[in-house]
């Protein structure tokens, strides 16, 4: 069943077979109806490069990457260095009171640029709040994204030119959109056979992955086979949650429940992420359905500008995963096959730098929002409530001896 | 005067409304560029840095370390070349002419702390109440400005207790410093529970106090209502049992050596704030542990058992721990305690305390025990003579440690001062090997350097 990993490890039968207490209870057995070990361990995943920055031999995703050239690989590395320098340039902006909120990227930039690299034109994303990654590999204006940041638009793009949605906020929300979309596809291509096949990517994280919207989601997209790739970056961290309480056992294993394909992958190792991706682009563009893709990262970054991990995680396992970077792997790669040199790694930090430059003085040219924008969007026409609400709170407003709004920040 | 860009205080978490200055990184006159590190600063979510919005030279910091000022205060000044910095308006309050007034509010402040939530003024048709709302912001200026004690804070930060904040919430609530507390979580974070438990034994402890007398009805003879009799059972029993077998079987002898322990204490704290002892708790007691396991083998026979016809004499050491647990006097010991590390020794000594108190301590725990600690300096007490734990032939009974003035080279000055008491079996030690043994222990207190030899 495609590329849905067996564990070495008979982890069920460690499991059951010591019973807690004075009676011990006879292990379930091989019987028909018991549920037998088909897991995915700890430790399996698809690695391409290892975390020396080693290619690693793999028959079924390998053939993805051997087809690549040079210019592509260096381009996976331009992408990460550039979302990683444009996210440090936001986070700054956010220090300055330039935007309200600022949701970190660092140490996911694989698991974006990978996937986001593996979809066509024709294919759509459904983002979270942190697909900075994806946005980039879109063809978005980086500086877009901070709109909503600071609050000056509820969107900051129109999803439809670069088939790249708005950020989803609300968590999960954006997987039954996403699994819609991709049964509007089918039903496109039912109607009209010449349209360009095409599938949808979801992302979404751990702490999602409990949500109701992601069991309903999957259950919809497996039923109607619709070609949808769910991919999960498991970051280890729902803000303060740690995995360990979102599973006992990885989560691509839940893949086995819906009868879909399930691959767990190196969410630091950009060539397998690309080559799992683009696996299961095909699958579902081909009509076999629904691929479930959990991609191991790690939020390397506080969850947002106004969280503290050092509240609830120690410097140690930071330092762990600092040392699965997915930039220096790939530098490393690189520099130790000669697919690129001095000047190329000084190109990209030149426009890097002139690229945060750019989203700064964007984000500045922004001005402040305005409110009333807020109420003239509530109804698509005039409401005489919400034209009440409007004269209340202007009054409000009005009310204050300091008539200038209290905005911190550079004056 | 050259144009200022001024940089106010930004909220920086979502909805904050005002932020402590940890530190500054720059000071007036130096150069920065855009994104350069200005300033530390601790909100109530987090610490962080905020990096300059403009690049030139730092004119002016507005806010001493240490003060707590609003979002929207301006808290630094750049100017566009190096003739802008006025070092000594840094700290000092501006003409009035030369800003509005709320420009130059917060300076060195240092006066009563206000309300954590100020009201935005309002307009309002009572004259009175506009005045007072105008002169709230006045200032009130300290010239000399103190320093801010940013050694505690640091010290805070490279130890932080880890508890996700409904925990902390009510840590807050319940009036508890969450460093009191032992964390038993899986990833060395305090949960409700630790914190309840706490709360729970903390309320054991204080909580009868007030209902205890009962009101005169009777004689006060054996019949009276007002007499309440509690079975002995348990571990009263057992301890009932030992004391006395050990009491007046082993005919006790005790010394007491008072011990200048400033340099444990100093050892202490710097292991507390050391990244290798991150998250374990460290105490004197962890230095009184190894100085007694130090001295045993430097004065075997206090580490051994009278058995009538032959003394044994033990070559390891199960340093057992005095503990008051909720069902009562528990000696749990920490096995083989000769062969552990510092820090293997303090994480022994946590997991101990934390299963005492739990009330999980099993038997096998307090079994074969060669050498016993009590920690009374927890309750405030400065000595005692300990009775000998059966089966072992010495106590050392630990007293609290507290600022007492110490001769020091013909000088009164204060140290860190506490009583060491040792109970020895005197028909297996005798007098001059149980003074040398606490002398040893003694000397440890006095220098933990020793321990390196």
């Amino acid at each position: 069943m495609g590329a849905a990993q067996q564990s070495a490890s008979d982890k069920n039968a460690s499991a059951h077979g010591t019973g807690g207490g004075g009676t011990s209870r006879p292990d379930a057995g091989i019987s028909a109806g018991v549920l037998q070990n088909n897991q995915v361990g700890e430790g399996d995943m698809i690695q391409l490069l290892d975390a020396h920055g080693k290619r690693q031999a793999e028959s079924t995703f390998g053939p993805y990457i051997d087809a690549l050239d040079a210019e592509t690989i260096r381009g996976f590395y331009r992408d990460m260095a550039t979302v990683r320098r444009f996210d440090v340039e936001a986070t700054a902006l956010q220090r300055q009171g330039e935007l309200a909120l600022w949701v970190p990227v660092v140490g996911q930039e694989a698991a974006q640029i990978g996937s986001g690299s593996a979809m066509v034109p024709a294919d759509y994303a459904f983002p979270t709040y942190r697909e900075h990654g994806v946005a980039l590999t879109r063809g978005l204006d980086l500086a877009d994204l901070l709109k909503l940041f600071r609050g000056v638009s509820n969107g900051g793009w129109d999803p439809r030119e670069k088939n790249f949605h708005l950020y989803t906020l609300v968590l999960a929300a954006q997987t039954p959109h996403a699994v819609g979309y991709a049964m509007g596809i089918q039903r496109d291509l039912a109607a009209d056979p010449t349209t360009e096949p095409a599938a949808v990517v979801v992302y979404f994280g751990d702490g999602s992955s409990s949500e109701g919207d992601v069991h309903e989601s999957m259950v919809f997209a497996a039923s109607y086979d619709a070609p949808v790739v769910f991919f999960c970056q498991n970051n280890n961290w729902a803000i303060s949650v740690p995995f360990e309480v979102q599973s006992k056992i990885p989560l691509v294993n839940r893949a086995g429940g819906y009868g879909i394909p399930g691959i767990r992958v190196d969410g630091n190792d950009v060539l397998a992420v690309y080559a799992v991706t683009k696996w299961a682009l095909e699958h579902a563009r081909n009509g076999h359905g629904p691929v479930l893709i959990e991609a191991s990262t790690y939020r390397v970054g506080a969850h947002t500008t106004a969280d503290d991990p050092t509240k609830y995680r120690r410097a140690a396992e930071e330092e762990i995963w600092k040392a699965k970077d997915p930039l220096e792997r790939l530098e490393t790669y690189l520099r130790a096959e000669g697919l690129a040199d001095e000047a190329f790694f000084e190109q990209v930090k030149n426009d890097g730098d002139e690229l945060a430059a750019h989203v700064r003085s964007a984000t500045l040219a922004l001005g402040g929002a305005d409110i009333r924008q807020k109420f003239a969007t509530v109804y698509a026409e005039a409401h005489p409530l919400v034209a009440e609400e409007l004269a209340w709170f202007e009054n409000y407003q009005a009310s204050f001896t300091d008539n200038e709004t209290e905005q911190g920040g550079a004056a | 005067m050259p144009n200022l860009n001024y940089f106010k205080l930004p909220d920086v978490g979502e909805g904050l409304l005002e932020a402590e200055i940890v530190s500054w990184k720059v000071k007036p006159g130096d150069t920065v560029a855009i994104n350069d590190v200005i300033v530390e600063i601790e909100t109530a979510k987090s610490i962080v840095e905020l990096p300059s919005p403009f690049a030139g030279v730092v004119a002016q910091l507005m806010v001493a370390e240490g003060d707590t000022v609003e979002v929207g205060t301006p808290i630094f000044a750049v100017g566009s070349d190096a003739s802008t910095p006025v070092a000594e308006e840094a700290l000092s309050p501006a003409p009035a002419a030369e800003a509005e007034a709320e420009v130059m509010k917060p300076l060195v402040g240092s006066g009563p702390k206000a309300d954590a939530v100020k009201r935005r003024p309002r307009i309002s048709s009572a004259p009175a109440v506009v005045q007072v709302a105008a002169a709230s912001p006045a200032p009130v200026v300290t010239p000399a400005a103190t320093p801010a004690p940013t050694s505690s804070l640091e010290s805070a930060k490279a130890n932080r207790v880890l508890a996700k904040p409904p925990v902390r919430k009510a840590a807050k609530d319940l009036g508890i410093n969450l460093a009191d507390v032992t964390p038993t979580g899986l990833r060395g974070e305090i949960t409700k529970k630790d914190l309840l438990g706490y709360q729970e034994q903390r309320v054991a402890d204080q909580g009868q106090v007030g209902t205890f007398w009962a009101p005169s009805t009777a004689s006060g003879l054996a019949d009276d209502a007002r007499v309440e009799r509690i079975k002995v059972k348990g571990v009263r029993k057992a301890t009932a049992k030992a004391m006395v077998e050990s009491a007046f079987s082993a005919p006790h002898v005790s010394i007491f050596v008072d011990v200048d322990a400033s340099r444990t204490m100093e050892f202490v704290k710097r292991l507390k704030v050391s990244r290798d002892f991150e998250g374990i708790k460290v105490s004197p007691l962890l230095i009184l542990a190894k100085a007694v396991i130090w001295a045993a083998a430097r004065n075997p026979s206090v580490n051994a058992t009278w058995a009538g016809d032959e003394i044994i004499v033990k070559h390891f050491m199960n340093l057992g721990i005095a503990a008051a647990t909720p069902r009562g006097l528990m000696v749990p010991n920490i096995k083989d305690a000769q062969d552990l590390s510092l820090k293997e020794l303090a994480i022994a000594l946590n997991a101990l305390a934390t299963t005492a108190r739990a009330g999980k301590t099993q038997p096998a725990d307090m079994q074969g025990g060669s050498l016993t600690v009590t920690n009374i300096g927890v309750l405030g007490i400065d000595t005692g003579t300990p009775i000998i734990n059966p089966g072992e032939v010495a106590i050392v009974a630990f007293g609290t440690i507290k600022l007492k003035p110490w001769v020091v080279e013909g000088e009164v000055v204060p140290r860190w001062i506490t009583t060491l008491g040792g109970s020895f079996d005197h028909r297996v030690v005798d007098g001059d090997l149980s003074a040398r043994f606490m002398a040893d222990v003694a000397a440890i207190m006095e220098e933990p350097a020793l321990l390196l030899d």
